[in-house]
């Protein structure tokens, strides 16, 4: 996997009616790199989210993958290098089937159909979602859902994944099984959620943001034991260490 | 009221099915060849909304009865006439297939009806001008009730002149369009306040998702329209010329007038010429102009043995195709 | 349950009945809209009286919902459903057309409850064939059919998003509808609770579409959906098709009753 460094640079956004959602955010993500971006609602990560796949263009600032600077004249590149994830698999999964939902990516980009086939299949294995394969999405479970809308953005070989809330909506034996899958992924991760115990599990790192703006940035272990931080960004400490 | 196959005759069916797919194509071009592709998920994502809205009853303020939204013109005010009839198509047709409501025949026929008449006719020519851009809300709400009050008229005139040139139901045009416009004019009041009231609480709630009026209508969009008038006014009209038949027919026939002779014109004459020249035994298939040309001394040639056979004929035919039916079950 | 709960359930239950390998589903779904085409122009192109000649054309939809092992129960339930307008439409027949035809010797009936008789038959023949090929094909071979028959692209993909957010928007609906309910709602809500429950429910249509569109574009979306299945049309279709419409030419020429009948009697005539 050839992998580069992802950057954000004093992103800014405001919504059309004013209200600020990002607030000059910067940060640098390494390759290969697992990192949770945590917050209450409201702090900017979905909106962080977006802009770094390039779905959303910042008021000032920019998000850089390696050389070359986010824009609608990179689509194509960052299309190919950014796997999103999104919050609601029932947004990603409109195909009549799950495999043709998993090749809709790579036939996008011009793969003819028996390769896209094969590389939709290969996708769901990596899941272990192959026996999904002829079914309408919307007769899945909310955790079949979930693994198949992970499928249909690794079919089409990004190094980078960025994830939007991946375990909201799980029952906790799904949960468990996609912090399995996500732990033994070589992408560089960009995880923004609500569920510190899942950070603890799959994130080497981890930014907290408020108000727009990342105001702590290290290990988990340490943010989250900073307990005045976290009341003030609305989250609380990890389950596990709630005795 | 969606059209039926049952009632349509082939030539009025297959001429809206003409109208219609013509009109879905070049729809389609037109939504095809707009710049953002935002509009695909949105089409989309509006005809699954007015699918679930049809089914959302609400009660008709002072009457006791209730009421559901229609959609044609909702759609055409959010989405623009093109992608609206899309949109709309898309749900009489999951409707005419899962639903059964009119059947595949009639789906021309309800596309029409349904479809075109209020996108583009009732909408630019009724909510258009009466509600132009930066219209108070009573206004909206008032150009929404007229405009969709005339759509459901035109529509349920539409029903009325198919199935009249049809001719397979008896109904004489007259009282039927009398029997039709009151129910419909119910019936659109109730369509005209469910679209107020939803225009109108989105432009509260989100005004950015209303679409800017449009600007006003190019030199080009505006021989476009009067294109697609005149061939909505030709279409009515050939289906108006058999009309008069119709009735004149179904008096005659109601007043047991032998002597009239029955319309060897029009669309039922030469229907059942087609039928007489077809047909190996036309006079089983009885045209009904001869029968009634001919009064009391209906079906020819009638004799014991003939209807008799045709007697055993009709249920033997019955249990071979229940035969034919297990057979093909039990195979597989 | 509510109207949209058991719509929902319905569409379910359709594509349920699809998903099923059968005789049906097998085909291509050309052949069968194809045929299915030729069944309905046979059928409508009768004159208003004919009810015998009619009976042959039963063959079509009982072999399709024998081939396609379509439950019977769900076919009445559904035929019951949509009954009501074409025998709205049919009642006045009776009433309006009472000239006299002599369907047998020395009985005679009114040419109005002929013609009623008639619609009916022709509303149950082909709304039961209808009803028939999509349980046995499904929305997905459907639209799959409908474009390789030249119907434009971006009507079919309408379709198939119609299809997939029904079921989601249509949820959202009935829980909205659930949840009035449950707060002590009853009967039909005025226009002022109506506008603003639909209209919530249209909110986040929008929104739902705003997110479904970025990720669309986040998987290189570029305003054309690509098809990704290839239809196969085999020895099989080509059978189903030109046997189908050999009997369908056969019965409109032939009045097929009076020939078995005679044969059956030893009648000449």
């Amino acid at each position: 996997m050839n992998q580069q460094v992802v950057e954000a640079i004093g992103l800014s956004y405001a919504y059309p009616d004013g209200t600020t959602a990002l607030d000059g955010a910067s940060f640098r993500v390494a390759p290969g790199e697992s990192v949770a971006i945590v917050g209450g609602n409201g702090a900017g990560k979905s909106t962080l989210l977006l802009m770094m796949a390039g779905l959303l263009e910042a008021n000032a600032g920019e998000v850089r993958i390696g050389d070359v600077s986010v824009t609608p004249g990179s689509r194509d590149f960052v299309r190919r290098t950014i796997g999103f994830v999104f919050q609601d698999a029932d947004d990603q999964l409109f195909m009549p089937t799950v495999k043709e939902d998993v090749a809709f990516g790579p036939l996008n980009f011009g793969v003819p159909a028996e390769e896209a086939a094969s590389l939709a299949a290969t996708a769901l294995d990596v899941v272990g979602a192959s026996h999904l394969a002829e079914r309408p999405p919307y007769h899945l479970s909310g955790g079949e859902k979930r693994a198949v809308a992970l499928a249909g953005v690794i079919a089409m070989g990004p190094s980078v994944l960025l994830l939007d809330e991946p375990t909201a909506g799980l029952d906790p034996a799904a949960r468990r099984r996609l912090i399995k899958l996500l732990q033994a992924f070589e992408h560089t991760r960009i995880v923004a959620t609500h569920d510190l115990d899942f950070v603890l599990d799959v994130c080497a790192r981890v930014l907290v943001m408020e108000g727009g703006r990342i105001v702590a940035d290290g290990a988990p272990d340490a943010v989250f034991r900073d307990e005045p931080l976290l009341a003030r960004c609305h989250l609380e400490a990890p389950l596990r260490w709630q005795g | 009221m969606h059209m039926a196959d049952a009632l349509l005759s082939p030539a009025v069916g297959g001429a809206m099915w003409v109208a219609s797919a013509a009109t879905l194509a070049v729809c389609a071009r037109k939504v095809s060849a707009r710049s953002e592709d935002r509009i695909v998920p949105l089409m989309g994502v509006l005809g699954a909304f007015v699918f679930a809205a049809q089914m959302i009853n609400f009660a008709i303020p002072g009457t006791g009865s209730s009421g559901h939204l229609g959609g044609g013109l909702l759609l055409a005010i959010l989405l623009g006439p093109s992608a609206a009839f899309l949109a709309i198509a898309s749900v009489l047709t999951v409707q005419a297939l899962f639903f059964a409501d009119g059947g595949l025949l009639a789906l021309g026929a309800n596309l029409f009806n349904i479809g075109v008449l209020p996108c583009f006719v009732a909408y630019p020519l009724l909510y258009r001008p009466l509600a132009p851009a930066g219209s108070s809300r009573a206004r909206v709400g008032i150009a929404a009730s007229v405009a969709a009050v005339g759509g459901l008229l035109l529509g349920a005139t539409g029903v009325v002149l198919q199935t009249v040139a049809s001719g397979i139901s008896s109904l004489p045009a007259g009282p039927f369009l009398a029997l039709m416009l009151p129910i419909h004019l119910a019936i659109g009041l109730a369509e005209g306040l469910a679209t107020a009231a939803l225009v109108l609480f989105l432009a509260k709630a989100r005004p950015d998702l209303l679409p800017a009026a449009p600007a006003p209508l190019r030199r080009r969009s505006l021989a476009g329209f009067a294109v697609a008038a005149a061939l909505v006014a030709g279409v009515l009209s050939w289906f108006a010329s058999p009309q008069p038949d119709g009735l004149e027919w179904s008096i005659a026939r109601a007043a047991g007038m032998a002597e009239l002779k029955a319309p060897e014109g029009g669309m039922h004459g030469s229907m059942a010429r087609l039928q007489s020249t077809t047909a190996l035994l036309p006079d089983y298939d009885l045209p009904a102009s001869r029968a009634a040309a001919q009064g009391e001394a209906a079906w020819p040639e009638v004799n014991a043995g003939k209807s008799f056979a045709g007697l055993v004929g009709a249920l033997a035919t019955l249990g071979l195709v229940v035969a034919a039916g297990f057979a093909l079950r039990r195979r597989r | 349950m509510s109207r949209l709960e058991s719509a929902l359930a319905d569409l379910r239950l359709a594509d349920t009945l699809a998903a099923r390998d059968t005789g049906l589903s097998r085909l291509d779904p050309r052949a069968k809209i194809v045929t299915t085409l030729a069944f309905l122009a046979a059928v409508v192109s009768y004159e208003r009286h004919t009810v015998v000649a009619l009976l042959p054309f039963l063959l079509y939809p009982v072999a399709l919902v024998s081939m396609g092992e379509v439950p019977w129960r769900w076919l009445a339930r559904k035929l019951a459903l949509a009954a009501p307008f074409a025998v709205l439409m049919g009642i006045a027949n009776p009433v309006l057309d009472r000239a006299p035809l002599e369907v047998a010797h020395g009985v005679t009936m009114a040419g109005g409850w002929i013609s009623f008789g008639s619609i009916l038959l022709r509303f149950a023949l082909t709304v039961t064939a209808a009803l028939a090929v999509v349980a046995g094909t499904g929305m997905h071979a459907l639209c799959a059919g409908l474009a390789a028959l030249g119907t434009p692209r971006v009507f079919t993909a309408q379709l198939l998003f119609l299809w997939r957010y029904a079921f989601v928007l249509g949820g959202e609906g009935a829980r909205m509808a659930t949840a009035r309910e449950a707060r002590g709602g009853r009967g039909s809500p005025t226009l002022a609770v109506y506008g603003s429950l639909a209209g919530h429910l249209l909110l986040r249509a929008f929104e739902r579409a705003e997110r479904i569109h970025r990720a669309m574009l986040a998987r290189g979306f570029d305003g054309e959906i690509r098809p990704s299945r290839a239809l196969r049309w085999s020895s099989r279709d080509t059978v189903f098709v030109v046997g189908w419409v050999a009997f369908f030419v056969a019965a409109r020429a032939v009045y097929l009753p009076l020939l078995l009948g005679r044969l059956l009697t030893g009648l000449g005539g």
